[in-house]
């Protein structure tokens, strides 16, 4: 189990595409923002929050694809089957893979990038707080995507059309809670619901990518 | 032995949904003709909100159909998963598109009665987004069906995708309600219907809605016909393959 | 470890692709499926190697018994040929590689990532990871596909000692590759027939 962890977390490093990826998209939304709005300061500061979990949401999505579709290609997937492991287990196993090559860069990130945009200094602990319980209910959901697209050729786009509205709990209460925190009121309740969508996920949807995967490779 | 799953046979299928079908089908068609001329044209208009009441026997029907119809899919859906029934998963895949459009009726005369009333087309108001996202929700098992060349494998990973789909469903509903209370105090724009609704509007409205429910019957039969056929013409031409 | 399978028919995106197919794997013994492309070798190795469930019939031993190989080797371009190995060694719960390099000559390439090898090379490495799974019963799809025929000798001299050690074997190869020890069971006699039009009607198949 840790050998496939290993191995994930290598080929995220020597493709190069890994950690660099969705770091420089996050980035690039980031820096495109102001663009869009105009340089208003006050108003910066306002959506920073909303912005920085809607560009790890985005950065979280672009590498979704990449979970199973290169096992599949190279026949590792049929092997991982047949192999001793529960596929339940592999299939949290990508997971965390996605989440420490993608999902915890993002987290340790955002306080740089909220300064970009203003974002006031009560809200940068509610931030890193919410993207840290959210980014994992994020790749937990989007393996689930993964699975569901994996035989289909050029399934990226509906990768997305499946994934974002299942996202969108996680969301609203990660968003919430640093929105809130930004603006000085209470976090907590938020927080903790999207905790709660976090282990339920992390508990649950396992067992769905698994059967899902079972009847891809049938 | 009579069973109820012995409908699920498909010719049998076919051939009892053909005897109902003009029945449920003219049944929806006279309910919906008297229901909605009764409504536009017999009854009085609202004291505070006009004419533009009347939009009500579409709205309030469509939109219990839109919620009704994801049900549906996923009562057929795990019907599927438990007892390989696949008129079962077939009649999901034909509730679908149906009732896509019931969310798009809903959504479309909301915001035509939203104009008026609440001098705007669109609100970010719970139950509008609860319908927004279940319109994607709608978009993304359709998308699921289309994508998948094998009927059987796309049955059971559209299945799963209804039943997790229909957790997160909820989920979002909760937090849309969290969220938006969040936004603004109090829902000042949301109609509490019940309130509005006097026995005078409730009759035409309940015969209203008495048709969306039989033309959504009707569809669904159709169309799972259309989907048992189409299916059953993919495996002849492959049994013409196999010699 | 043997493997029997009895009576199986086994089904290609749903449509039934070869029917009543026994078979009697024992320790020590190879069988060679032959047969036109199209008749369904590749579904019924994956049946037998447990990806899918025959639409009918039953395979008895046990399924953590068999190793698949099949057109895909499984090999990650970007990890050496040595990482490749050890990884499936040890998701197999084991960690010696050196034999299975030794096997089959690659111990010179260990170090090289494996997408800088030839397609024949590549093979190789595929089927020794055969060896590092220590499973004994092998069920292989076209494995000498792109290996030349000093390649072919080393596979099948892997299988003579697999054999030899009490392993077993079933493949698909259209090629000779000189296995005296193994059957060959031709598959053209199971070739599924259309069903009657009648049973037709009650389902979709």
């Amino acid at each position: 189990m840790i050998a496939l962890l290993v191995r994930d977390l290598r080929l995220a490093m020597r493709a190069g595409g890994g950690f660099g990826l969705g770091l420089s998209f996050f980035l690039i939304v980031v820096v495109l923002v102001p663009f869009a709005v105009g340089p208003r300061p006050d108003l910066h500061a306002s959506i920073a929050a909303g912005i920085l979990w809607l560009g790890a949401l985005l950065a979280c999505l672009l590498s979704l694809d990449r979970i199973f579709a290169l096992d599949w290609e190279d026949g590792s997937l049929d092997l991982l089957v047949t192999a001793p492991l529960p596929l339940e287990g592999v299939v949290s196993l990508k997971a965390l893979a996605h989440w420490l090559t993608t999902g915890l860069p993002l987290v340790l990130a955002a306080p740089v990038l909220a300064v970009l945009l203003n974002l006031p200094t009560a809200g940068v602990v509610p931030l890193i707080g919410s993207l840290a319980l959210g980014t994992p209910a994020l790749s937990v959901i989007g393996t689930f995507g993964a699975a569901l697209t994996v035989g289909i050729k050029r399934g990226g786009l509906l990768l997305s059309l499946l994934v974002l509205p299942l996202y969108v709990p996680v969301l609203i209460f990660g968003a919430e809670a640093a929105r809130r925190g930004a603006e000085g009121q209470d976090y907590m309740t938020p927080l903790m619901m999207l905790a709660g969508i976090t282990c339920g996920t992390i508990a649950l949807l396992p067992f769905a990518s698994a059967a899902v995967l079972r009847v891809t490779l049938r | 032995m009579a069973s109820l799953w012995e409908y699920a046979n498909p010719k049998k299928f076919i051939a009892t949904s053909d005897k109902v079908l003009p029945w449920v089908g003219g049944l929806a068609l006279v309910s919906l003709i008297v229901g909605l001329i009764w409504g536009f044209w017999f009854t009085p208009e609202d004291a505070r909100q006009g004419a533009s009441v009347k939009i009500i026997y579409l709205h309030v029907p469509s939109a219990l159909m839109a919620i009704n119809a994801w049900i549906m899919m996923l009562i057929a859906s795990l019907i599927w998963i438990v007892r390989r029934h696949h008129v079962s998963a077939l009649a999901a895949r034909a509730a679908a598109p149906v009732g896509a459009v019931m969310t798009v009726i809903a959504l479309i005369t909301g915001a035509i009665w939203g104009q008026p009333i609440w001098g705007t087309w669109w609100v970010w108001d719970p139950r509008l987004t609860s319908f927004l996202i279940l319109f994607l929700f709608y978009l993304g098992y359709i998308a699921l069906w289309a994508a998948i060349e094998n009927d059987d494998t796309a049955a059971d990973l559209t299945s799963v995708l209804c039943l997790v789909g229909s957790v997160f469903a909820l989920l979002s509903r909760y937090a849309v309600l969290f969220w938006n209370q969040g936004l603004h105090q109090g829902a000042s724009l949301s109609l509490d219907k019940k309130e509005n609704v006097s026995n005078v509007f409730y009759f035409p409205l309940l015969v209203c809605i008495a048709g969306f429910v039989l033309l959504f019957v009707a569809l669904v039969l159709l169309r799972t016909q259309t989907e048992i056929r189409a299916r059953r013409m993919r495996a002849l031409l492959a049994r013409e393959r196999m010699g | 470890m043997s493997l029997q399978a009895y009576d199986i028919t086994v089904a290609r995106g749903g449509i039934a692709v070869l029917e009543g197919v026994s078979l009697t794997l024992k320790p020590g013994k190879a069988i060679v499926l032959r047969g036109p492309n199209g008749i369904g070798k590749t579904t019924l190795l994956r049946t037998i190697a447990g990806l899918q469930s025959p639409l009918r019939g039953r395979i008895e031993g046990a399924a953590e018994s068999r190793v698949y190989a099949g057109h895909a080797d499984g090999i990650k371009p970007t990890l050496t040929v040595g990482e490749n190995l050890a990884f499936w060694a040890a998701v197999f719960g084991r960690s010696n590689i050196s034999a299975a390099l030794t096997a089959f000559h690659l111990e010179p390439l260990a170090a090289r990532p494996a997408g800088a090898l030839s397609a024949g090379q590549k093979r190789r490495l595929g089927l020794a990871r055969l060896l590092v799974t220590g499973r004994p019963v092998w069920v292989l799809d076209e494995p000498t596909v792109s290996l030349d025929l000093q390649a072919v000798d080393m596979f099948a001299a892997a299988v003579r000692v697999h054999l030899a050690q009490g392993g077993s074997a079933l493949m698909a190869s259209h090629i000779d590759m000189g296995l005296d020890e193994a059957d060959v069971l031709d598959l053209a006699p199971y070739r599924a027939r259309a069903t009657a039009l009648h049973d037709f009607d009650e389902a979709f198949l």
